[in-house]
């Protein structure tokens, strides 16, 4: 029952040394686990330990796990003007979202509830578009935006960020209005609820938190974005990789300032990930896996 | 999108579809609300493909006033004989395969471990998918310095005991280091559906075989394996589309140097046009690509099929 990988000893043994033995492999797949999970976040949790010492421990062999804690580097990086980049960035993640909700929610209810003919052959386009590299669509999406004045501008990564994103939030929102039961619907409409109430009052509760998770997901992919991001924007619509990458050149010596700066890019997301953590796998695997 | 309708008609119908033919006003206000976001789809993800296409079959660079000058298929020509194009090719082959398959194979690992009843595993697991969402020009530039500098770095540290003193690693093993923090953030990903795939599985068949007395390894070969099937290989297919496309460590970690080692093919593309600005070039380069990816994902798209339709009958 504990373990998979252990067969149970079948000879007529001791009960009493079954359960040690039981205990004990239980303990080495804890302990297994844990060492993994801990190698897995170790350089997460040394960006966060190196955010908030000073610059000189930043620089020590052997590397220093112990030391008085400032918030000196953070100080340093808002002073340096991370300001509009992080404006950027939640400007950029938020109104691609919305877009993309406002674009989703409508296109799923005629994917599931009342769905049109090809229904099938609509979701799988949708689906092949996130498949096709991004990378080669870029030079024509960097002429276009060059010849009607979008380059540098935020509102050129809110139009891509959205078709991104789009694939990914009618999958999502799909199979949570699958989930509507059909008779709640017929009851619905049998007692006179027009088409505004029956989505309002009936469909919306229920697939609330699927709009939670879609809108959680779209935000983790946006606010990570950096190919556009690079390519697109140069000082004024830059988000927050563009300003990390900044450290490559010009400062990449501070290694508390850079481990400051990428906390202050990563740790709202990382958190986010962790609330939608459930939905995630939906997310990734394009609805297919639950 | 030929791949597309194929898999399309063999998806299964689900249950509570069933459109009885309504007439042609009626087809069009239920289309109505899936128009605005499938003609968004099209205009921004189709039109640039087919002008990439376009731009694939011209002279055109945009240091030079010339015009553009149809050229054939030249610019093709060049990225097979250009030893740079192939090289980028050939880098791109080894990050993505060496990438997929270890993180594969530690997923499948990582995922029976998690999926055993241990203390604290929901904490471990949470700890455990922060690389995925950790942003990854963050997480590149902190590799570069903090955990690899041959002086100060925490994984020379971490080595020291075993024999490891102060390796370069980025100018030595540069292509393998890359690779080595694409595992990394990978891994996550693919546990998460190795997992989803495991934890579908009903555990009394597992126990039945164990009370029968077949062993650790037979089970996991004759039962566990052939259920986690379709999702590794799922796994494995999107991780391909996905790695494939790396540039944000390439960008942070190395700039496709020392030399071209680590500049793969979405790196090479960015610099045929960005940095040489020849536009025919990089679209024939990203065409090249499209071709590439579309053959993996075709099968990808034929495995969502099943396991959506697998989903569908069960919920």
């Amino acid at each position: 029952m504990t373990t998979i990988a252990r067969p149970r000893p079948r000879a007529a043994g001791h009960a009493r040394g079954r359960q040690v033995k039981r205990w004990s492999a239980r303990l080495a797949w804890t302990v297994l686990v844990w060492v993994a999970a801990i190698a897995f976040f170790l350089p997460v949790l040394w960006m966060v330990l190196t955010a908030f010492k000073p610059e000189t421990a930043a620089y020590s062999y052997p590397p220093k796990f112990t030391f008085s804690p400032t918030l000196s580097e953070f100080r340093t990086v808002f002073s340096r003007g991370i300001g509009p980049y992080l404006e950027n960035s939640v400007f950029a993640t938020l109104v691609s979202t919305v877009l993309v909700l406002l674009l989703a929610l409508p296109a799923s209810y005629a994917l599931s509830i009342s769905p049109v003919g090809k229904w099938r052959d609509s979701l799988f386009f949708f689906i092949s578009t996130k498949m096709l590299p991004i990378v080669a669509a870029i030079v024509p999406i960097y002429i276009v935006a060059r010849d009607v004045h979008l380059l540098d501008n935020v509102y050129a990564l809110v139009l891509l960020y959205a078709g991104m994103n789009l694939p990914i939030a009618v999958w999502m929102l799909r199979s949570f209005m699958l989930e509507v039961p059909g008779e709640v619907l017929e009851a619905a409409r049998i007692d006179g609820a027009g088409l505004f109430r029956e989505i309002t009052r009936v469909i919306m509760p229920i697939i609330m938190p699927g709009i939670a998770a879609s809108a959680l997901i779209c935000i983790i992919f946006a606010w990570n974005e950096f190919f556009f991001a690079v390519n697109l924007t140069s000082t004024v619509a830059a988000t927050m990789p563009v300003f990390l990458v900044g450290f490559i050149t010009s400062e990449g010596l501070f290694w508390a300032q850079l481990s400051a700066a990428a906390t202050v890019a990563s740790v709202p997301i990382i958190i986010i990930g962790w609330i939608a953590q459930k939905q995630l796998v939906r997310g990734l695997s394009m609805g297919a896996l639950k | 999108m030929t791949v597309v309708e194929q898999v399309a008609r063999r998806t299964h119908r689900a249950r509570r579809i069933t459109p009885s033919a309504p007439p042609a006003r009626r087809r069009w206000a239920r289309r109505l609300p899936l128009l605005p976001a499938l003609i968004y789809m099209i205009v921004i993800t189709q039109i640039p493909f087919i002008v990439t296409l376009w731009y694939s079959l011209q002279n055109w660079n945009l240091t030079s006033n010339a015009k553009a000058k149809f050229t054939g298929l030249s610019n093709y020509a060049s990225v097979f004989t250009n030893a740079n194009y192939r090289s980028s090719l050939l880098v791109s082959v080894e990050m993505t395969a060496v990438a997929v398959i270890v993180s594969m194979l530690l997923a499948v690992a990582l995922a029976l471990l998690l999926n055993q009843k241990v203390l604290g595993r929901g904490f471990a697991r949470t700890l455990l998918i922060t690389p995925f969402l950790i942003m990854p020009v963050a997480s590149a530039l902190l590799w570069k310095t903090t955990m690899l500098d041959p002086t100060y770095g925490l994984v020379n540290w971490l080595l020291s005991p075993f024999g490891v003193h102060h390796v370069a690693w980025l100018s030595s093993h540069p292509l393998g280091s890359i690779i080595a923090v694409l595992i990394w953030r990978w891994t996550p990903f693919m546990t998460l559906i190795v997992l989803a795939g495991l934890q579908g599985q009903p555990l009394d068949v597992l126990e039945a075989a164990r009370v029968d007395g077949a062993g650790a390894f037979v089970i996991f070969r004759r039962m566990i394996f052939p259920h986690l099937r379709p999702y590794i290989e799922l796994g494995t297919l999107l991780g391909s589309i996905y790695i494939v496309n790396t540039f944000d460590e390439v960008y942070s970690m190395t700039q496709g140097g020392p030399g071209t080692s680590t500049t793969n093919m979405p790196y090479y593309l960015y610099e045929q046009a960005f940095q040489a600005y020849n536009i025919g070039g990089a679209a024939a380069l990203g065409v090249i690509t499209v071709i590439i990816v579309m053959i993996i994902a075709s099968f990808a798209l034929r495995l969502i099929a099943s396991v959506f339709r697998f989903e569908e009958a069960v919920g």
